[in-house]
């Protein structure tokens, strides 16, 4: 069973649906020990990172790190992947969970922000939620802060500057881009997470 | 490299597609769930649904149509049309669109935009602005293009940018419907005055249309609802054209 972590911020309806439509077996919670007893996790979110202030509050933050570090597959997606490094500029008091290295920073000012779209992908070899993903597919992005480029990069987007677009280490993925809104792309995409 | 968005509007009235010219001479084009994933398969970055009629009594049949459209659709969702309160976005967002589109209520009540970004994220606020050229600049109409404002279309945009939108959807009313070209002026006067990405709607009739308004009018996204229906043109050899003169988009999709 996969957990769709639910903390109050923007809507899940889409990645559900997303996951209905694979006919994986999921479940929306915002219980802690629901995350703990599920297989995998997927942390979603949009909008502001302030808005991840809620896991803290709401006592997800410790179930999230203790069902990482059991192994389970974990799939950020967005902010979601944003909370697994260190933090974020937009909002320095709320940490992140620190298991990438790094913060989470501004576009730069020769860009327009938020970056919104379809973006393609400069894919590396070797990644397991990429696995048959062509190179340069395309992927839909809406978001104004962006990942650093770490060691555990798995694809690079583009955008006034060169970003972490997915990120894995382990039973960890990330994804900056929306793969419940990136058609067919996403939903293999997703498929992969759920055969993990 | 981030690309040129082409977006399917579809005009909705009493649960049914349909398509005419500035609202009149309504044709049945057909079931919203079924044109929407059609267009989606067809190359369209990304659909919008515009319930043209929009009375209070049509609501439920609108979240209905939303509903059934979210749930097959694996591409971004844009819901608008009658939208005058945070809880009647609410309502659309919950029925499984990704963004709402307001017009008339966030001109009526700016602070609208805020309290929805607040609550769904700006990048789920589209505010649409329907301008029409008059001496001196644009003018920023409302109530379906019906009542004129007084305000100008580009103060407009800044400010609705300020107060937290997303996104803009600006529709040349002298344009629409006429198949002769979106105004680049407009466009790109809103473009270049707003930080925040806009879609260009009103005039498309052809490829060379869309590689102007990208190129010309500075265009983030273009919008076009009549020419996409009935296979009047065809979106995948669109984007092809597009590509071929060099404007980035997704291609192949």
């Amino acid at each position: 069973m996969i957990a769709i972590v639910d903390y109050g911020a923007g809507n899940l309806n889409s990645v559900k649906k997303a996951l209905d439509y694979l006919g994986a077996d999921v479940v929306v919670t915002g219980q802690p020990e629901t995350v703990v007893a599920a297989d995998k996790i997927l942390l979603p979110g949009v909008g502001h990172f302030s808005s991840l202030r809620a896991l803290d509050r709401a006592g997800l933050r410790e179930a999230l790190l203790q069902a990482a570090s059991a192994g389970k597959p974990f799939l950020g997606i967005c902010l979601g992947m944003q909370w697994l490094f260190e933090g974020s500029e937009e909002c320095s008091e709320v940490a992140g969970a620190g298991i990438f290295p790094g913060r989470c920073r501004q576009f730069p000012s020769s860009v327009k922000s938020p970056h919104v779209g379809w973006n393609s992908l400069a894919i590396q070899e070797g990644s397991r939620l990429l696995q048959g993903i062509a190179q340069d597919s395309f992927v839909y992005y809406t978001h104004s802060f962006h990942a650093p480029v770490v060691s555990a990069m798995t694809a690079a987007g583009e955008y006034g500057l060169q970003f972490a677009a997915a990120v894995e280490h382990g039973n960890i993925f990330g994804v900056q881009f929306h793969p419940e809104k990136s058609g067919d792309v996403g939903l293999a995409i997703l498929k992969n997470f759920c055969e993990v | 490299m981030l690309t040129k968005r082409i977006i399917a509007c579809l005009d909705m009235d009493g649960g049914r597609v349909v398509k005419g010219v500035r609202f009149k001479n309504l044709r049945d084009a057909g079931d919203p769930a079924e044109c929407a994933t059609a267009h989606a398969r067809n190359g369209a970055d990304e659909i919008v649904l515009l319930d043209i009629t929009a009375t209070s009594g049509n609501r439920r049949t609108l979240l209905d149509a939303v509903f059934r459209t979210a749930r097959s659709l694996f591409a971004p969702f844009t819901v608008g049309g009658g939208i005058r309160q945070l809880e009647d976005a609410a309502a659309v967002f919950d029925a499984g669109a990704d963004k709402i589109a307001i017009n008339s209520a966030a001109v009526r009540d700016p602070a609208l935009i805020g309290r929805i970004a607040g609550r769904f994220g700006s990048q789920a606020v589209v505010v649409a602005i329907d301008a029409r050229k008059v001496d001196g600049g644009f003018e920023v109409f409302v109530a379906g293009g019906r009542v004129a404002t007084g305000r100008n279309a580009i103060q407009w945009a800044r400010e609705a940018a300020a107060c937290g939108a997303g996104e803009i959807l600006l529709t040349s009313m002298d344009r629409d419907g006429t198949q002769s070209g979106f105004d680049c002026q407009l466009v790109r006067t809103v473009a270049e005055a707003v930080s925040i990405p806009v879609i260009a709607s009103g005039g498309a009739g052809s490829a060379r249309d869309f590689v102007e308004v990208f190129r010309e009018g500075r265009a983030d996204a273009a919008l076009a609802a009549s020419i996409f229906h009935f296979g009047i043109e065809n979106i995948a050899e669109l984007k092809r054209e597009l590509h071929d003169a060099g404007i980035p988009v997704r291609w192949p999709c």
